[in-house]
């Protein structure tokens, strides 16, 4: 039988079709048997729930395209008529308005516990980069979405976004004309921010595809940051991280609901549901929750070259996290000296988010470069430096046999995380 | 210890952005008094009764001015009108058509026709209102900071301006509008409008019918929403409890 892949499957059809393509295979491999730390946290699960986002985002996004007009002078009631008039229109598009939100948060927190635990470091920098391209096109995507309803935040959005382009020198201008193909955001802005908002989201599924990839070469990191030794270390992604997802999964979808079904407008701005009128700029113009601390970053020079750097500067430089960070140890956990600095961040970031909803006055402004600051010196500065001066607590030796010595042989304080069983934390 | 001197300071941040916020708070526009709303809460349901009422202060009142350019008037079932109601509320409207003899001609109003406006468009209501139109009622309530609380406080927010206060030709002072000059002048006033049900007619009485009105315009589905909504967050709360007892049992065969 040379040619044909040795299939194990027992059901006939099933085997013939996998002798010739092995997708079965490769899914039993995969997702199946796929050796993963027995030692995960909740923090894992979201790696998955951003994949039922995205599945979710693109369902509801094929519905609402088919009934969505992608021409300015309809845009605004096209979207009220989906509200009103289509059957359970308000609710494939309050599932994903807030969906936009939902997956966001999920893919904060995976960002972060990768930031925590050092998910970054050899050898998975791939791993990490092609996750910062996908934070990167889902940016794209989301704010193309949300110049779509063509409210007046909407359209003043798209204004101020586009704009940052002209502060390149010399061609500046030109791009921004080309951007919007014309000399204003207008009909032309629209139409081609419907077809590029539904061309990315297929897009970002190649690049999952990749960060998947990826992560099955390398295999995932855990919270002690160690490579599994053996077998006794791990246990076969299915099913024991099935169920530890789909359990993951019904929380966040009881509270995904709960906004839907409850608050959907709550993290909207009332602005949108006013049609967008071109001569009437609103009073403030406000970013989504979810970029208002790279909007902080943006004002946060008076010059707009400079806050433009600093803006794309804060997403770049995370491509480069896997060499800033000089510390042989990958979780958090195990440097002392580090670790505070994490929260540190998160603290900055979110002071970010608030500064970004505010006028940049008063002690906003101060905030708010204080917050940038900190964001490059954590990169920059602190990540090459703790990681030389230093000195990590002892590692476990292994995922299976976490402690170091045997309760009560003394010794100095064993790190919290590494004393408790896999199943405490489960 | 580093690392709670580093919490504590992040707290402070955080504590003094706080401070600013309420104190940016305190300008001049007074804080919305917060109305209690049938339809509030994740219980809420809609006061058929009252939006009714306030229909008839949007018919009799508004509609002179406003568009609501999102809504049929077969949408009024919504609110609990008959269809024999619904037709004769149409009917009562004479629209511009195009006849078959392709001269313009009039014809009554039908359920499936959007509300009529007081205009033909923007620019012909600017005019009439020296160049500042009336907003469309469809979704005005969601449009504004403070929603429904918001609307109540405008239409029951006017007052005699403060002493000093320079009011422009024109303008009406509203205690609840941004810069309190409006160009709408008050719009209801006591026993405006003879309420079917002898409900007394008081500004502040019509005022809450019409935005109870004016909320389900903007959010026709919210009752239906939050009665998907319980069964769905049910729904997927017993999921979560058990796929938690599945997970933990799956795991104890672990060591």
């Amino acid at each position: 039988m040379i040619g044909l892949h040795k299939s194990t499957m027992k059901n006939p059809v099933i085997r013939w079709i996998d002798s010739r393509m092995p997708i079965f295979s490769m899914m039993q491999n995969e997702y199946g048997a796929f050796p993963t730390p027995r030692n995960f946290n909740y923090f894992w699960n979201f790696g998955a729930l951003a994949m039922v986002m995205l599945m979710i985002m693109i369902i509801t996004g094929v519905l609402l395209a088919m009934n969505y007009t992608p021409r300015a002078d309809l845009a605004f009631d096209s979207v009220q008529r989906i509200m009103r008039d289509v059957n359970y229109g308000w609710m494939i598009r309050y599932i994903h308005q807030n969906g936009g939100s939902m997956f966001f948060i999920v893919v904060y927190i995976h960002i972060f516990r990768g930031l925590d635990y050092g998910s970054y470091k050899y050898p998975r920098e791939l791993l990490w980069m092609t996750g910062v391209i996908l934070l990167l096109v889902m940016m794209a995507t989301a704010f193309m979405g949300y110049v779509l309803p063509w409210g007046q935040m909407s359209y003043w959005g798209a204004t101020v976004i586009t704009n940052l382009f002209s502060a390149i020198p010399l061609v500046g201008q030109s791009i921004v004309t080309w951007l919007w193909g014309g000399f204003s955001v207008d009909n032309p802005t629209l139409q081609r921010f419907f077809s590029l908002h539904y061309l990315l989201p297929f897009i970002i599924v190649g690049v999952v595809f990749l960060h998947v990839v990826a992560l099955h070469i390398t295999g995932s990191n855990n919270p002690l940051g160690i490579e599994p030794k053996g077998p006794q270390d791990t246990i076969p992604f299915h099913p024991y991280y099935t169920i530890k997802d789909s359990f993951g999964l019904c929380v966040f979808l009881t509270l995904y609901a709960a906004i839907v079904f409850f608050a959907p407008n709550y993290l909207g701005d009332p602005n949108n549901f006013i049609p967008a009128n071109p001569l009437q700029t609103p009073a403030d113009i406000v970013p989504e929750w979810y970029f208002l601390p790279f909007y902080a970053i943006l004002r946060s020079v008076p010059d707009k070259l400079g806050g433009v750097v600093l803006m794309f500067g804060s997403i770049l430089v995370l491509f480069v996290i896997p060499w800033l960070d000089t510390s042989p140890v990958r979780s958090a956990r195990f440097r002392p000296l580090y670790r505070p600095f994490i929260f540190v961040l998160v603290a900055s970031v979110i002071v970010l988010g608030m500064v970004g909803a505010h006028h940049p006055e008063g002690i906003w402004v101060i905030l708010g470069r204080v917050g940038t600051a900190y964001y490059f010196l954590h990169f920059l500065v602190i990540m090459p430096l703790f990681g030389v001066i230093e000195r990590p607590l002892p590692l476990p030796e292994s995922i299976s046999r976490p402690v170091l010595r045997p309760p009560g042989a003394g010794g100095g304080p064993l790190p919290g995380g590494a004393t408790a069983k896999p199943m405490d934390k489960a | 210890m580093t690392r709670r001197a580093v919490i504590s300071a992040a707290l402070a941040a955080l504590l003094a952005a706080g401070v600013a916020t309420a104190a940016r708070a305190q300008d001049e526009t007074p804080k919305l008094p917060r109305e209690r709303w049938s339809f509030s809460g994740p219980f809420g349901a809609l006061d058929l009764a009252a939006a009714q009422r306030g229909f008839q202060v949007y018919n009799d009142v508004c509609a002179a001015c406003h568009s609501m350019n999102l809504l049929h008037y077969r949408d009024l079932s919504g609110i609990g009108l008959t269809e024999e109601q619904i037709k004769a509320v149409a009917a009562s409207k004479t629209y511009d058509i195009i006849g078959d003899d392709g001269q313009p001609t009039t014809r009554p109003g039908t359920p499936a026709d959007v509300f009529k406006a007081p205009y033909p468009n923007e620019k012909a209501a600017a005019a009439s209102f020296g160049g500042s139109y009336p907003p469309d009622q469809s979704v005005l309530v969601n449009a504004r900071e403070g929603g429904p609380d918001y609307i109540y406080a405008i239409l029951t927010g006017y007052t005699d301006p403060p002493p000093g206060f320079k009011l422009a030709e024109g303008l009406y002072y509203n205690e609840y509008f941004p810069g309190h000059q409006i160009h709408m002048p008050q719009p209801l006033h006591d026993d405006q409008v003879t309420y079917a049900d002898g409900t007394k007619a008081t500004v502040d009485q019509m005022s809450h019918d019409l935005t109870t009105f004016l909320y389900w315009t903007a959010n026709p589905e919210e009752v239906q929403r939050k009665q998907i909504g319980w069964r769905m967050v049910l729904f997927f709360g017993m999921m979560a409890g058990l796929t938690y007892a599945w997970k933990r049992q799956m795991w104890s065969g672990l060591h």
